[in-house]
């Protein structure tokens, strides 16, 4: 067999497992609606969902492109701010002592009671749900980011002081590169969890998006577009995190690779 | 090979005066070094020979200016050492090269921190240590003598005024010790640094130093201090080194007859 075969038939073993879970999932699911009886208004079975699946591919792709797009503006704002803050609280001691309350805040409060107050702040257009976005991940971004800088092993450190380094470039040669792993764990969780922002301020007020339109379809008692667009977002979100996985292990190719497949 | 630098060393001396260190370790208050005193002149080779866990790395973290010691004053040409210097460069027991950086980037580390490009001085540190060819390869793709020879590399390519190695040659198999070892005679004569090695191999201590240190077992206390006065071109068998060999080990603690 040639490598390129043998790469082939790998990708797809690995895609075949979880696609067989689902399968046996949804065929679980089937068997539940019809031989339970269970109205489709409540819970539709797996072919009408499909259908509508079909049905309604322009609007379902036309949500999922506002969702993504809110997404990644979220993702890429929040990478940045929660970076540069890392950084800022590593480099000063105030500026630590003054924001981590703050940071911490991000997290503590539930940012999904914002939601309808950043509507109203930002309006239905996609800058609240890009809000929302960034504050879902701004908290594993910075921690994990800081955390990362902070710790950087003591001999690292050594080897730089010992050469005479500033610590200004020990900040931006050693800490920095160091902490990237860090870094990419925190955006790894954020990949996964900025749809989630984007969705909630789209269900709380707009007029695009998944979220929207899961709201309208659950309005309606439409559950069979309300269930397709829910796999519309789920298969996003696990792309979105495969692709940022891929590019992370991309960019950061100096890390030994010991992850299991 | 690497050419004698265009810029001719001025090796460093050094003065210590009844430096006392120590460590908290679980609570308790441990002392490591006790009322060291030594002075080395500017060129010197000197090999630093004890037990494991005596205090011989901690005493080159002070030398290094890592750290300011309990008590007691070392200077470097009658200064004071507050911290690190660029004249006073370590190799330390530990390879440490950044993961993120090639070979070829940890060797160039002194020189991207002083803000200066000497590819070809890079380059021939690389080949010295028998590294060319490995020039891009990242640090976990090296074995551990590798890793040692490269941050060998590393610390040569500053032209130091004073080398402080630890252990320097100690991951590498005997052949490549024997080779790195005639090197590392041959760039000290060249180039005309002061030398300080930690190591546990006394032969190695005897064919490369001019004066050899032994220590006590924690708090390391200086028991020994023997000059080697022989011509650098050593043999290995030379029977005044056998004498001074079973001197020193009868001063480790093992029987003169092993
Ligand atoms: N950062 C530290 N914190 C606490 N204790 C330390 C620290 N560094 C060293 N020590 C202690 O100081 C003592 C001497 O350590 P050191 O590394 O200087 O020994 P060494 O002579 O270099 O030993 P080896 O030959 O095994 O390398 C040890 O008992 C160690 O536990
Ligand atoms: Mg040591």
């Amino acid at each position: 067999m040639s490598a390129g075969a043998i790469r082939a038939g790998r990708i797809a073993a690995r895609l075949g497992r979880p696609l067989g879970t689902l399968c046996g999932l949804g065929l679980l699911w089937w068997g539940i609606v019809r031989l339970g009886g269970v109205p489709s208004y409540l819970l539709p079975p797996p072919d009408s969902v499909a259908r509508a699946l079909w049905a309604q591919r322009g609007l379902l792709a036309g949500a999922a492109g506002t969702t993504l797009l809110e997404t990644v503006l979220g993702l890429l704002l929040g990478t940045m701010g929660g970076g540069a803050l890392a950084l800022l609280m590593m480099a000063s001691a105030p500026v630590r002592r003054w924001m981590m309350p703050l940071v911490l805040l991000s997290q503590a409060v539930p940012v999904f009671a914002l939601a309808p107050l950043l509507v109203l702040w930002f309006g239905f257009g996609i800058a609240s749900k890009v809000v929302m976005a960034v504050l879902v991940i701004f908290f594993p971004i910075t921690s994990s980011f800081f955390d990362g800088l902070r710790r950087t092993p003591p001999g690292w450190l050594d080897l730089a002081r010992s050469m005479d380094a500033r610590p200004g470039l020990v900040l931006l040669r050693l800490r920095l590169p160091a902490a990237l792993p860090a870094l990419a764990s925190g955006l790894r969780v954020a990949a996964a969890i900025a749809p989630l922002g984007a969705v909630v301020g789209e269900w709380v007020g707009a007029s695009s998006g998944l979220g929207f339109l899961m709201q309208t379809a659950n309005t309606r008692f439409e559950t069979d577009l309300m269930f397709a667009a829910l796999l519309v977002l789920a298969t996003m979100t696990v792309l979105l995190w495969w692709g940022v996985d891929r590019a992370l292990a991309r960019m950061l190719y100096w890390v030994p690779d010991d992850q299991p497949n | 090979m690497v050419t004698t630098p265009t810029h001719p060393a001025h090796p460093l001396g050094l003065a210590l005066h009844h430096i006392d260190h120590g460590y908290a370790i679980g609570g308790t208050d441990t002392p490591v070094l006790d009322d060291i005193s030594l002075t080395i002149a500017p060129g010197e080779f000197v090999a630093l020979l004890g037990p494991s866990g005596c205090g011989k790395s901690t005493l080159l973290r002070l030398i290094a200016g890592l750290e300011p010691p309990r008590a007691g004053t070392i200077l470097a040409e009658g200064t004071p050492i507050t911290g690190p210097g660029p004249d006073r460069i370590v190799m330390f027991q530990d390879p440490t090269l950044y993961p993120w950086r090639t070979v070829r980037g940890n060797v160039a580390l002194g020189h991207d921190i002083a803000g200066r490009k000497d590819p070809a001085s890079v380059d021939a540190a690389i080949e010295l240590v028998g590294l060319k060819g490995f020039e891009r390869a990242w640090p976990h793709q090296l074995s551990g003598g590798m890793a040692q020879r490269a941050a060998l590399a590393r610390a040569l390519v500053n032209d130091p005024r004073l080398l402080i190695l630890d252990e320097p040659l100690g991951k590498l198999d005997s052949l490549t010790r024997l080779t790195m070892q005639t090197e590392l005679q041959r760039l000290w004569r060249d180039r005309g640094f002061t030398a300080i090695m930690v190591t546990h191999d006394v032969e190695e201590a005897l064919l490369l130093a001019t004066r050899i240190i032994v220590f006590s077992p924690r708090p390391a206390r200086i028991i020994g201090d023997l000059p080697i006065d022989l011509p650098p071109h050593r043999h290995r068998d030379d029977p005044r080194l056998l004498d001074l060999r079973k001197n020193i080990l009868t001063q480790l603690g093992h029987s003169a007859d092993w």
